[in-house]
């Protein structure tokens, strides 16, 4: 009784402005999402290439350089829709301010989505060799670099690397937001480019080998078991400041986000890993194609929690 | 030279004067501030008592807002302020994220970052912050931290162990200090907020983050097409009929 009567457990605010609320939402996971399946398209295909003869995956060529240039044009998209500002985008260009990940990002992203351009080029040119007709130069100039394609490869996948986990290092760089503040931050972006690149590479995997089919859904299993063994143990042991164990005090209390997190780790990480393990044996291909699907869905919903749950908390 | 802030809450009434001057100072639109005044209540009836912080950008030494600003919008003057360009800021709200403080705000009339500059234009004319000027019991201490002989220094030494910042632990250096603050009155997270326990309640709070005129769209089309302008009235109105920004699942 005597507890609840004295200053130190009775504090209460009684006059105050309202918390800001959410301020980076659903638009900032979509952007995430996106750049996941953009870079992690890119791992795979140089990871398949290198255990397998390209003939194990004739369309992965021009293919995975099509997915990218989509991924990371929707990426970019919702990056320049959150801004308040829009058109200033530009200033990120002409006035950079390189302490800032922002920054850095945005430059390497530019270049990195430059180079899947020219591969996108080079590898539909090469895979149709009709498209366009003679005249076409472009066409015909992309056919007479053909091997500029596998010159560019190491360096886009070294490239791929810093553009996945810069979102990390602008996570890093949000010290008001405790619960983004780890090192396992950057593991989670590999961990979902791998996970979303395998997922996405696994709807145009009917006409490899089953070798290279099977390296997918390989890669997804793993994938999904260590992001969803990462999640697990910040869900449960991260209690590394008083501000990350609130955010997740309010989360593991119930709610919807509790909802969207439960949800989002059944979908995307415990029931694509039990049909990625039941695939290796029954070689079932839409057991496969519904796993990428759930992995995909569900690493939506983790990120979008994720991102938004320490925002709700008061700064001040 | 190192400006400096520091506030005496045991001096400290909770008039709100100081919030007052600096939103006419700086025509800090409804629903924004760059300077707020909170008032938490501590203890069981009859024994209470009321605690008045005031709470505005820190301007700290090592700021995270000015790291992470990707077009240097916010940056530092000379005189150690951390002071912000809108015209150059593009609004992704790095800053928001990074102020451990939560003193940025997304300006509704503007849409790019704001905050407290301890009114860097007066500092430029030779004139204290309108929030100082205002204080009817000199709470409010400014002045320069690197002159021994300043009002702030020499009240700095004059409470030594009693001078506290907020969330020394975030590394930030700010350079705003106070005098008679508890863990209740600094530390977000060591009081409640409790649904019913204000001082005023049926409050109608505009809950929007940035211009709720300026949707998505209108953001890209405003440049060419106009848009209706902005001012309190019209923010008002809204606060009616506009979605939270939370319902809208962001801006």
């Amino acid at each position: 009784m005597v507890e609840s009567t004295i200053n130190a457990t009775q504090a209460v605010v009684t006059l105050d402005v309202p918390i800001q609320g959410i301020v980076w939402g659903s638009i900032i996971t979509v952007n995430m999402w996106a750049k996941s399946i953009g870079t992690g398209v890119v791992f795979l295909a140089a990871f398949l290439w290198f255990r397998h003869s390209k003939d194990d995956m004739p369309n992965l060529r021009w293919t995975m350089p099509i997915i990218a240039f989509v991924a990371l044009n929707v990426f970019l998209l919702f990056t320049l829709i959150d801004l308040h500002q829009p058109y200033r985008m530009i200033n990120i260009f002409l006035h950079p301010h390189w302490t800032s990940s922002i920054t850095v990002g945005a430059w390497l992203a530019s270049i990195f989505l430059g180079i899947i351009t020219l591969l996108m080029v080079i590898g539909v040119a090469d895979a149709f060799p009709s498209l366009g007709g003679k005249k076409n130069k472009l066409a015909a100039i992309a056919r007479n670099n053909s091997g500029l394609y596998e010159k560019i490869m190491p360096f886009l996948v070294f490239l791929a690397i810093p553009v996945t986990t810069y979102t990390a290092i602008i996570m890093a760089q949000s010290s008001a937001r405790e619960l983004w503040q780890a090192p396992t931050e950057v593991m989670q972006m590999i961990w979902a480019a791998l996970m979303a690149g395998s997922a996405a590479l696994i709807f145009i995997s009917d006409a490899w080998s089953k070798e290279a089919r099977k390296d997918l859904a390989l890669v997804l299993t793993f994938s999904v078991f260590f992001s969803f063994a990462m999640y697990m143990s910040e869900y449960f042991f991260s209690f590394k400041s008083a501000e990350a164990e609130t955010v997740l005090a309010y989360v593991h209390s119930g709610g919807a986000y509790n909802i969207e997190f439960w949800f989002g780790m059944t979908l995307g990480f415990i029931i694509p890993f039990f049909l990625g393990m039941s695939y290796m044996k029954s070689e079932n291909m839409t057991l496969l194609k519904f796993a990428a699907l759930s992995a995909l869905v569900g690493l939506f919903f983790v990120k979008d929690v994720w991102l938004k749950i320490p925002q709700m908390l008061p700064l001040s | 030279m190192k400006l400096g802030f520091l506030v005496d809450l045991n001096l400290c009434m909770g008039c709100k004067g100081c919030e007052i001057a600096c939103k006419v100072e700086n025509e800090v639109p409804l629903s924004t501030w760059r300077l707020r005044v909170k008032y938490i209540d501590l203890g069981t009836f009859p024994d209470t008592r009321r605690s008045f912080t005031p709470l505005r950008c820190n301007h700290c030494e090592n700021a995270p807002c000015e790291r992470i600003c990707p077009v240097s919008a916010l940056h530092y003057l000379e005189n150690g302020i951390v002071n912000v360009d809108s015209a150059r800021c593009i609004g992704c709200a790095g800053c928001m994220m990074a102020c451990p403080y939560g003193a940025i705000y997304m300006d509704p009339e503007t849409n790019t970052a704001d905050k407290c500059t301890y009114c860097a234009h007066r500092i430029e004319s030779g004139m204290m912050p309108a929030c100082v000027v205002a204080c009817p019991v000199e709470a409010n201490i400014f002045g320069d931290l690197d002159d021994d002989h300043s009002n702030i220094s020499l009240y700095i030494m004059e409470h030594k162990g009693a001078v506290q910042v907020r969330k020394p632990e975030k590394h930030t250096t700010p350079t705003h200090f106070y005098v008679g603050g508890g863990n209740q009155t600094l530390n977000p997270l060591a009081h409640q907020r409790i649904e019913g326990y204000n001082l005023f309640n049926d409050i109608t709070h505009l809950d929007h983050v940035g211009d709720p005129h300026h949707g998505i769209i209108d953001r890209f089309l405003a440049p060419f097409a106009g848009h209706e302008k902005v001012d309190n009235t019209s923010l008002i109105e809204s606060a009616t009929t506009e979605e939270s920004h939370e319902q809208e699942g962001g801006h």
